[in-house]
């Protein structure tokens, strides 16, 4: 099987303003979602990313402060799973639980370099 | 990076957020003020969105609210630090003022002072000199953590009007500086009263309102009783009318599944299948209706349980002890006097037998040709009543009448099958 990355985007939980009730509700399809991938040995782990940060870039680079992305297109966090081909994988993708709140999942392989024989 | 343990899906207690947050606002509303409300409720929703992220990708802990309480504790001693800053006094005691300052908001945060600040959360939410509407939304929003959005839908509602409820309540406590405390002495007996008003209108919101949706309404009686569960645990609402309201709540909740039929229509207490009632809450019901019987205080609570109970313990429809009934309704007239009583009264009297009486003591009600053309309610009994007495003609107008001033299409659907059998006749 191979490695793939889910890289998430979307608003962020702030900009969404959730009520409690909706919070959690977001928070158990989540569960859901990971709880199917790992019943199917795909999930090998993720990270949420913080808002905050900085971006470093230039012939003489100079380093700016975030948000890097208007809105719906910030970096939230990433899942690194198994699959047996990019196919499958992106067949997985379509669980992510916040299409309904604008989110979206790229999915990419991890190149794996060959050990030269 | 570590992967959840075990295979299935990880899961919080029902409703868990809602009821941190409102623990939360209490405990932090006592630290930083009525006054700072905004600032309060901005600091439950930043700790919500660290859980978020935390535990979507990993690991719920082992205690997900004392997880909740820590964070927002230490997010309360950092706002408080950035607030002390005070440049005229020495390092040592403003060490020292900090380090007292920290014990104390340590202090808050224990148990037996959550469930106080929660009380007093209540109380003030539920003061006598803000409007019974505001009251209402205002104690959703701050002690049960319901969003703006959800108290519209269960208050049947538009986002705006409940802003602006909540807006008007707030300014109200601020500008006539409404303490955030739980009184004492005689002012107590008349603040519970408040309190009581408001959880049995947040109650009845939710187990009469045909409008609502039925997992909202479902919510909301559960939230009255939830609320009233939190009084009844506190040494100042351990007190026989709290008991008999939460006895009122149980055996009418008991009956909250039975009441709707599969196509959405109400059936009435005659038509229900009792064996649908849940025995759980009676039993419950009947617990603290006991408990209520101490002292000399007899509240309507008291009296509304005990009709309540009576239903309860009656096997079938036809077995209810209408007599007992009627003088419970005699007693809880003297003291609510108002015409919904009277009505209620009325349809025991044809219960036991008595049309004549039952439709005189309809058309007896002060008011009476007012509330029949603006209640379908009123009309709806009365025609129901000269329909039993043989009087097609009476029986048939206030029936049109009833049905063409209800919104409830399950109502309609009931008057519509009374109309048809009295066109048969």
């Amino acid at each position: 099987m191979k490695d793939f990355m889910f890289i998430f985007r979307g608003p962020t939980p702030e900009d969404l303003k959730l009520t409690p009730e909706e919070s959690q509700a977001s928070m158990q399809k989540w569960f859901e979602w990971i709880g199917e991938l790992s019943a199917k040995g795909r999930y090998v782990g993720g990270d949420p990313l913080l808002k905050e940060g900085k971006l470093v870039q230039g012939k003489k680079p100079v380093a700016t402060d975030g948000p890097f992305a208007e809105g719906k297109e910030l970096l939230g966090g990433y899942f690194i799973i198994k699959a047996e081909s990019l196919e499958e994988a992106t067949e997985l993708a379509f669980g992510f639980p916040d299409f309904e709140m604008q989110g979206s999942v790229e999915v990419r392989e991890v190149m794996k370099i060959p050990m030269p024989s | 990076m570590n992967a959840p343990s075990g295979e299935s899906p990880q899961q919080l207690v029902d409703h868990l957020f809602r009821h941190e947050a409102g623990k939360m606002i209490a405990v932090l509303t006592r630290i930083f003020g009525i006054h700072n409300l905004e600032l309060v409720e901005d600091t439950v929703q930043e700790t919500f969105l660290k859980a978020l992220q935390a535990w979507k990708y990993h690991q719920v802990p082992d205690n997900p609210s004392g997880w909740l309480m820590q964070v927002a504790r230490n997010k309360t001693i950092d706002l408080i630090r950035r607030r002390q800053k005070l440049s005229d006094i020495s390092e040592e005691l403003a060490f020292r003022l900090q380090s007292d300052t920290e014990h104390t908001i340590q202090q808050f945060f224990l148990d037996t002072e959550i469930a106080d600040s929660q009380l007093r959360m209540i109380f003030t939410c539920c003061h006598p000199a803000l409007n019974p509407e505001d009251q209402v939304a205002l104690t959703l929003k701050t002690v049960s953590g319901f969003g703006v959005q959800e108290i519209a839908k269960a208050l049947v509602s538009n986002e705006t009007a409940i802003q602006k409820r909540l807006y008007r309540a707030k300014e109200y406590i601020k500008k006539h500086s409404i303490r955030f405390e739980i009184p004492v002495g005689l002012s107590l007996q008349d603040r519970l009263d408040s309190v009581y008003t408001v959880l049995y209108l947040l109650f009845n919101e939710g187990y009469n309102s045909v409008k609502a949706d039925e997992l909202i309404r479902y919510d909301l009686c559960a939230e009255a009783m939830r609320l009233c569960k939190l009084l009844e645990e506190h040494r100042v609402g351990s007190v026989p009318p709290t008991f008999a309201l939460l006895s009122l709540m149980c055996f009418q909740a008991s009956r909250f599944n039975s009441r709707i039929g599969d196509d959405n229509t109400i059936i009435l207490l005659q038509q229900q299948d009792r064996s649908k009632w849940d025995q759980g809450l009676i039993r419950l019901g009947y617990y603290y209706l006991n408990r209520s019987s101490s002292g000399d205080q007899l509240s309507v609570y008291h009296i509304e349980s005990a009709i309540a109970a009576e239903h309860c313990l009656a096997p079938d429809f036809e077995s209810t002890n209408w007599s007992s009934l009627l003088r419970l309704y005699d007693c809880l007239l003297e003291r609510k006097p108002i015409p919904v009583v009277q009505l209620n009264r009325a349809i025991l009297l044809a219960q036991l037998q008595d049309l004549p009486a039952a439709i005189d003591a309809i058309l007896d009600i002060p008011g009476i040709e007012e509330l029949l053309k603006r209640h379908y309610i009123f009309s709806a009994v009365l025609g129901d009543l000269y329909g039993k007495a043989g009087n097609t003609d009476e029986a048939r107008r206030h029936l049109q009448k009833a049905h063409e001033l209800t919104t409830s299409l399950a109502e309609k659907k009931l008057l519509r099958e009374k109309l048809d059998r009295i066109d048969k006749i």
